[in-house]
């Protein structure tokens, strides 16, 4: 339908067509002709954030809770510099967002105007794609392409930089019809002879692995009912990075946990001891590896990515297989059904056999105490009282965080939302309100640490307006704990400038913003008061306050190798052993 | 099972220098605002080296421009380079002409240099050597016009050095396969 509107009048024309009903933003001079528009209509509903980076943390929680494009809408200058660490983020974990900046008339473009910068020259290293549109004309086109290339391939952040003589002209307005893009078209479908020749791997292999990651859940939900599919069809073990749990349920019989830094025991040692790995939506980032020239060095490595740069890009594979997630696992289940394949019986139980020993191990286990919370001990009873209601769980980052990948359980995607390639301080609480409004009915629950929840406390605000029953639910040690460790373990326990000094009383400060309150110390008291939090329809920020010093184990130290963990019994010595566990090449790497 | 790799992560051992290769890549982009500044970024942001680039529209009905960039890294480098550039969403096409060995290079190379007496006949001398075209003069000097791979250029410039070289102006590397077919 071709017709003739304004700019800004175009902007909330593309935004219907797509399908979007819902977009986060903050008003400002180079983007009042396109709230003008929004003032007059009622599809779409804007969200006002309280800073431009929680509009870009929100649209991340909505995206990927919901598995729909998240929508931002800034003005110039600090409207759009504010969204760069959110922009990052998403383009890290693959998180499609489409992110619409205000600019200054195209006139005064490179005059150093009030609220100028260069948005697409500082947003062109964190986004897939961006554009400036000088041109009405331009405008639809550009529209409709932000949103495809944002949600196509592998997903990202796009930015539209629209100056305001832009907004304000008339042009011809056209739909988006079906975007045939000149250039992007990434490749869905795996080659046939490569499927064939993974499955005749997968069948010869006596000690195998999945190793799955974000990818799979930004494929779909098919993807992961194809993921469960083969799994049980092959009975191969199954780990996941922190970006992909949900993919296949926690509490699924070849679950082995989570791999990586603060992976399982079990699923790290067979990772480094299998002769097939199966890489499915991963990308063997640092925190996976450990140490690289030991990485499962006895291993044949099968890797599907739908980034054709993925691959061999840390690790050199031995099948490479472009193609979306849920296309090639597709392939894979026909192939391995209709050649009735399997993979020898006899080996594949002893492989089981000895992940069975490597569980025994229990490498989650902590000692437990009950005259202060353990954090671990924390996030297991909130998961106890919480997993019958399908919640959705947002993180901050830092030691909170791999608790909560250790210890809360994942049954379905896209319930878990976590900053993991960026590690973002300061995600979970906006990436919660996302999750919120995607999921109305849904407990959401921000699982939180009392100095991350402080960089972007502000969208407690945002949770009143829209009366968005949100849980904090802060693991208050007074540090931030994940540098604390590391200064405990690289930095003989100096503890510099990572005490929380200075703490707000949360409950006030909950109280402040018009939302609940609630603070627990006492390991008995902890089930009650979690419950109080599940049923007080409104916000609520929980203080716990649990054991000050506790170290997240286990722990792949910096330089080592999957086989090479520290694990709890040993940090019960603490400090000074602990220092030299770490050699000096280990302390230069992050 | 895996060779010993050197990718840029701070996780692996430092690579080794030695396994350096230089190569050429044809990169085939719609002609938009910008493009250019990706590509450059992609390099800078990602540690990868740039020694030669060249860039013009070669079809203005499409917008098409060709990126000609010699880059150098490990065979593990290259490929990511050439895998990075695909990645980009205005990206048609990259071509490694290296792999192929099959590929002209040429530059285009103007040369000042100032003398007088005996200098400037061994500057003409030269010259017709290395088939360079006089495209200005004055009583004390010439400019040089020379088309040739980038090593007969260097070799061009190092022999006027000591005559009396001012400056030189180069295009980079522009590069095609040979043969029928199109990259």
């Amino acid at each position: 339908m071709a017709k003739q509107m304004t700019g800004a009048e175009m902007v909330v024309e593309a935004l219907k067509d797509q399908g979007v009903d819902l977009l986060f933003g903050y008003p400002g001079g180079a983007v009042l002709p396109i709230y003008d528009v929004l003032f007059h209509q009622e599809k779409v509903r804007h969200i006002l954030v309280r800073h431009e980076q929680g509009a870009a943390h929100a649209a991340e929680g909505y995206a990927r809770s919901s598995g729909k494009p998240g929508v931002l809408l800034v003005t110039s200058g600090p409207g759009a510099t504010n969204t760069i660490t959110g922009l990052t983020d998403a383009l890290m974990d693959s998180i499609p967002l489409v992110c619409i900046t205000g600019q200054v008339p195209t006139h005064l473009i490179g005059s150093d105007a009030f609220q100028e910068c260069d948005t697409v020259g500082i947003t062109r290293h964190c986004t897939k794609h961006n554009y400036l549109v000088k041109s009405v004309d331009d405008l639809p086109r550009i529209l409709h392409e932000a949103f495809y290339v944002a949600s196509n391939g592998r997903p990202g952040p796009v930015v539209i930089d629209i100056p305001k003589d832009v907004q304000f002209s008339t042009g011809t307005y056209t739909g988006p019809r079906n975007v045939h893009h000149k250039t992007y078209q990434p490749k869905l479908d795996a080659d046939n002879d490569a499927i064939r020749r993974a499955a005749k791997m997968m069948a010869a292999a006596k000690r195998p692995i999945f190793y799955t990651g974000g990818g799979v859940i930004n494929s779909g939900p098919a993807a992961s009912t194809l993921l469960r599919e083969l799994v049980s069809l092959t009975g191969f073990p199954i780990t996941s990075t922190l970006m992909g749990l949900g993919a296949y349920p926690g509490s699924g019989p070849n679950w082995l946990g989570m791999l990586g830094m603060h992976g399982t025991f079990e699923a790290n040692n067979a990772m480094h001891d299998c002769d097939l790995m199966i890489a499915v939506g991963a990308r063997f980032d640092d925190r996976i590896t450990g140490r690289l020239d030991a990485f499962s060095p006895g291993s044949k490595k099968i890797h599907i990515d739908i980034d054709r740069s993925s691959i061999n890009k840390n690790v050199k594979v031995d099948l490479p297989i472009v193609g979306d997630c849920a296309h090639v696992l597709e392939s894979l289940v026909r192939v391995w059904r209709a050649e009735a394949m399997h993979a020898e019986k006899q080996p594949l139980d002893a492989w089981w056999k000895k992940i069975g020993e490597w569980r025994e191990r229990k490498s989650l286990a902590f000692r437990n105490s009950d005259k202060v919370i353990k954090p671990q001990y924390a996030v297991q009873r909130l998961y106890a009282l919480t997993k019958d209601r399908d919640p959705y769980i947002t993180t901050e980052v830092g030691q909170h965080q791999m608790w909560a990948a250790q210890h809360y359980h994942f049954d379905e995607p896209n319930r878990w939302m976590t900053s993991g390639g960026l590690g973002t301080m300061g995600y979970g609480l906006p990436a919660a309100i996302g999750a919120q409004l995607a999921h109305p009915k849904s407990l959401v629950v921000d699982i939180a640490g009392e100095a991350s929840i402080l960089m972007n406390i502000q969208e407690m605000s945002t949770a009143i307006q829209y009366r968005l029953p949100v849980k904090v639910f802060i693991l208050n040690n007074e540090y931030m704990g994940m540098v604390r460790q590391w200064q405990e373990l690289l930095h003989g326990g100096r503890y510099s400038h990572s005490y929380s000094e200075a703490l707000p009383d949360f409950v006030k400060l909950a109280e402040a913003f018009g939302a609940k309150g609630i603070r627990c110390s006492d390991p008995a008291d902890l089930d009650r008061a979690i419950q109080e939090m599940i049923d007080y329809d409104g916000p609520v920020i929980f203080d716990c306050l649990v054991e000050k010093n506790e170290n997240c184990f286990p722990m792949i130290p910096s330089g080592k190798a999957h086989n090479d963990m520290l694990l709890a019994d040993l940090s019960d010595d603490a400090g000074v052993e602990l220092g030299s566990i770490i050699d000096e090449k280990g302390k230069m790497l992050v | 099972m895996n060779a010993p790799l050197t990718p840029p992560s701070p996780y692996s051992s430092p690579s080794s220098r030695s396994n350096v290769e230089t190569h050429t890549l044809a990169v085939l982009v719609d002609n938009e605002p910008g493009v250019l500044a990706r590509v450059v970024g992609l390099f800078s942001g990602r540690g990868y080296n740039i020694e030669s680039l060249t860039v013009a529209e070669v079809a203005h009905g499409e917008h098409l421009s060709r990126i000609t960039v010699v880059t150098s890294g490990t065979p593990e480098t290259i490929e990511q380079i050439h895998h990075q550039l695909e990645r980009l969403v205005p990206v048609h096409k990259v071509t490694d002409l290296t792999v192929s060995a099959r590929s002209l290079e040429r530059e285009l190379a103007m040369v000042k240099v100032r003398g007088k007496g005996e200098n400037r006949n061994a500057a003409l001398q030269l010259g017709e050597a290395f088939r360079a075209r006089v495209v200005d003069a004055t009583t004390e000097s010439f400019i040089f016009e020379l088309t040739g791979k980038p090593d007969k250029i260097d070799e061009f410039v190092d022999l006027m050095r000591p005559i009396g070289l001012v400056e030189v102006s180069r295009t980079g590397v522009a590069a095609i396969s040979r043969g029928p077919e199109p990259i």
